[in-house]
């Protein structure tokens, strides 16, 4: 018998997005898929180094179980070892799939996949395509869902922007709300589930290493209707970034990993302090600890690289062909912004907001939110990274939860009693009224306000106060700030007034989430007095496990308009927490 | 309509500025027009932060008030493909293209305008559509027989993987295109991107497979033989893409597909 044909919408088409609609098109599913920007051109494509699976093909002894134990260790215990342990289990099969797909990864002589190392484990584990992996995988099943579209099975919405969830009265998601991003048309689209695969929030912090696109606001707008966030407070300072004024661009990881040096001039030498600091790890330590170091260098000991805020990424030293064949793409990428030649001269880099451990509250086997029929997967979901995610753990994390999540929304839909067709109509009128409401009110407001300054705002609070380094006094002046800015908020005003592709308009409504979502992630940082992982505060520095071993949950509170934040236990079933030295 | 909003004064233009000139278009069925701004200069600034500037202070050079100028734009690393615009007469990716290697001197201004062979969305940004419906057209993708595990993929010489790896860099901005004398919509030539995707996808073990799908896509209208040789496509790629080899290598096996189905009738 065949099962019926159930109608999932996906949110988002980056790794985690595309990979769910792969696998509920193979199904015979239709997905409607919908995506700010074409999908192609998601964020997925900026991630470089490469993607984790313990494949052991360089005779090292690695094992999904080395990968699973570097994982959670890596995240100072805050991850929940289920989800993470089937992870690293499946991303061998991950690796091979993509490898069936035509990624071009790099090879051996012998015609196999080359794998290098990467931050926070002692193997080579780290599959990689040149210093462009993301935007291979990317492509990859950019294709594969192109071929289902070509098929029937996928519709894409590409610029349409998530507004909200449509919840019946049960508090069931039964389809979204969106605009489209031209005629800037209000419309809702019913389904049987809801995969959310929205990405990274840096737009919060002003600049960071994200895309545009990345500002949380989907996010945020469900986390407002009712949906939990977790562990928001645990933002990954990534060490190696070009700073610059439109962005911080990456310098990825697998400089470090092909042999790449970080160090200052001291006393007239190059100092190369993460080698003498962690000799074990040297330059591969984690990212939070590579940070906080660099961070020590340059504001206490006052070094660096000519009195500002830079230490060298050094790989003059690795050989031409390293060079080219397995770090050419971010080599450009310094050449073209920054005027030197990488293989000449050494970088300068100073570390920038890059990832979001925490993000919407999931269940532990299906990526399931705790609102029904919604269900998340990729970075705009809280599992997989606990305090602190490994480097090229987070391509694995969002193509592994994709694949649970489409499956999971499949049986979640053939399990419903009643689908989306059978939703009063009146459910989808009044989501659709409400938010044409918040955009005519966004039109006819005459204050003084503008948004693009309020923006910043936030993003030098946020990235001032919120990232490397925490103190309570501080969080709380954020805190204030933020609520200024939600007030002042009302007071904006649209210098541009047309209704066609508005795309002042559009920011400014995600400036609103980003508010939103801000406070949470600082009221987080507040409550959470030890160390662990990214959460770092000098007056509390040590992990505490009696009384923070647990996973911040935050639920929007309407009445207050703020976040109430309460904890849940962590699955530590697996691996017992030892103590996080490196 | 409501009062002008107010803003913020304009920062006073220490030392040098930047002049940019603007076509402009409400949408795509509006009138064009030109408008000029001056931004404060920065060394190392690009395209992209002269346009922030002007979306935080919309004002003319004039001193009147107008809109935020309208673009595509996600990754700001090259690596997207969304920003691709017309600067200063050729396409290139507004994030990579820093403005004072386009103007060593600062003295002319910065024009920017949308590439010309897409349909006009708003300002400087295009409808690029059509670049995806033709990878559709060519079967850009191996068709695996399903996501399920099969084990490993072919194994590849480390040879084959550093010429195959370039044409899996291209992003889709749609700068050869641009620069093409034969894309168009009258002659629905699918471009040089579209082209060397073939070539990436025909050279994979399993993609060639299907190497006579692809290639019969590329004969008929809009295929490979209205490819004109100009060779501009080539001088414009932000990622070097080899796009005349890959035109070559693909044109000799469209010939070769031809003759074959010719000879067995």
């Amino acid at each position: 018998m065949a099962t019926p044909k159930a109608n999932i919408i996906v949110v988002g088409g980056g790794l985690a997005g595309l990979a769910a609609t792969m696998r509920i098109a193979e199904q015979g599913h239709h997905v409607d898929l919908f995506s700010v920007v074409p999908v192609k051109r998601s964020h997925s494509v900026c991630a470089q180094g490469g993607i984790n699976a313990a494949k052991n093909l360089k005779g090292e002894g690695d094992s999904t179980w080395s990968h699973f134990d570097d994982t959670v260790f890596g995240g100072d215990f805050l991850a929940n070892q289920g989800l993470v342990k089937r992870m690293c289990e499946a991303a061998p099969g991950i690796i091979d799939l993509l490898d069936r797909m035509g990624v071009q990864f790099n090879r051996t002589p012998e015609g196999l996949l080359d794998f290098r190392r990467f931050g926070g484990t002692l193997f080579h584990r780290t599959a990689f395509a040149g210093a462009t992996t993301g935007q291979q995988l990317l492509y990859a099943l950019d294709e594969q869902v192109r071929r289902h579209e070509s098929e029937g099975t996928v519709s894409k919405h590409e610029h349409w922007e998530f507004l909200s969830g449509v919840l019946d009265g049960n508090g069931v998601c039964r389809g979204i709300c969106a605009m489209d991003l031209r005629s800037m048309t209000v419309a809702t689209f019913p389904a049987d589930a809801v995969i959310m695969a929205t990405g990274g929030i840096g737009a919060i912090f002003g600049k960071s290493t994200n895309s545009i696109a990345c500002t949380g606001s989907a996010q945020s707008a469900l986390y407002q209707q009712g949906a939990a966030y977790a562990n928001g407070e645990f933002i990954q300072v990534h060490p190696t970034a070009i700073p610059g004024e439109d962005k911080l661009r990456l310098m990825s990881e697998s400089a470090r990993g092909e042999g790449g040096r970080v160090w200052v001039p001291r006393d007239g030498r190059p100092w190369y302090f993460l080698e003498e600091w962690y000799p074990k790890y040297g330059n591969l330590v984690p990212r939070d600890v590579a940070t906080r170091a660099i961070h020590k260098v340059v504001f206490e000991l006052g070094l660096g690289v000519d009195g500002q805020d830079a230490v060298y990424l050094d790989v003059t030293h690795l050989d031409r062909h390293t060079q080219d064949a397995k770090l050419g793409g971010i080599l450009e990428i310094y050449e073209k912004f920054v005027g030197d030649d990488p293989r000449k001269v050494p970088m300068r880099v100073f570390p920038a907001m890059h990832y979001t451990m925490g993000g919407l509250w999931i269940d532990d086997e299906r990526q399931a939110t705790n609102i029904p029929g919604l269900f998340a997967a990729g970075e705009c979901e809280y599992q997989y990274h606990g305090a602190n995610r490994l480097g090229a753990n987070s391509l694995v994390a969002c193509i592994f939860g994709g694949m649970v999540a489409g499956p999971a929304a499949v049986a979640y839909a053939h399990g419903l009693g009643r689908g989306a067709a059978a939703t009063p109509s009146g459910v989808f009128e009044a989501e659709q009224k409400r938010q044409v409401e918040i955009n005519d009110r966004l039109f006819h407001n005459l204050g003084r306000e503008n948004p693009f300054v309020l923006w910043k705002e936030m993003g030098r609070t946020m990235t001032e106060h919120v990232t490397v380094s925490r103190d309570n006094a501080k969080l709380r002046g954020a805190d204030a700030k933020l609520q200024e800015l939600l007030e002042r908020f009302r007071q904006v005003s649209l210098a541009d007034q047309t209704r066609w592709a508005n795309q002042t308009f559009f920011f400014t409504r995600q400036l609103y989430n980003m508010l939103q979502l801000a406070r949470v992630i600082t009221l987080g940082a507040l409550a959470r007095d030890e160390s662990r992982g990214a959460h770092y505060k000098p007056a509390f520095p040590e992990r505490d496990d009696v009384n923070f071993l647990k996973t911040t949950l935050a639920h929007f509170a309407p009445d207050a308009d703020e976040p109430r934040l309460s904890y849940a236990p962590v699955d530590t079933s697996l691996i017992a927490p030892r103590a996080r030295k490196y | 309509m409501p009062d002008a909003p107010v803003h913020a004064p304009a920062p006073p233009l220490r030392g040098k500025s930047v002049k940019l000139r603007i076509k402009r278009q409400a949408a795509p069925e509006a009138p064009v027009r030109w408008e000029d701004f001056e931004v404060p200069y920065r060394a190392g600034m690009n395209v992209i932060v002269a346009l922030l500037d002007i979306a935080e202070r919309p004002v003319t050079a004039q001193g009147t008030a107008t809109s935020g100028v309208a673009y595509d734009a996600n990754c700001l690393e090259e690596v997207c493909g969304s920003c691709a615009m017309v600067i200063n007469g050729r396409p290139r990716p507004a994030c990579s293209t820093l403005i004072d290697r386009v103007l060593p001197d600062l003295e002319q201004p910065l024009v920017l305008e949308p590439l010309s062979k897409f349909p006009v969305v708003r300002d400087l940004a295009v409808d690029r559509q059509r670049l995806f419906n033709d990878l559709k057209r060519v079967k850009a993708w191996i068709p695996i027989d399903g996501t399920y595990d099969l084990g490993a993929g072919p194994r590849e010489a480390q040879s084959a993987q550093e010429t195959a790896y370039p044409l899996s860099r291209c992003i889709s901005c749609g700068n050869c295109l641009e620069v093409c004398p034969q894309y168009s919509t009258d002659t629905g030539f699918v471009g040089a991107a579209v082209i060397s995707q073939v070539r990436l996808f025909n050279l994979h073990p399993t993609g060639s497979l299907n190497a006579a799908e692809r290639l019969q896509a590329l004969t008929g209208p809009g295929g490979i033989q209205q490819c004109g040789f100009a060779q501009n496509c080539v001088k414009v790629c932000p990622k070097d893409i080899p796009l005349t080899d890959s035109i070559a290598a693909v044109g000799r096996q469209v010939l070769g597909h031809a003759v074959g189905r010719a000879l067995r009738g």
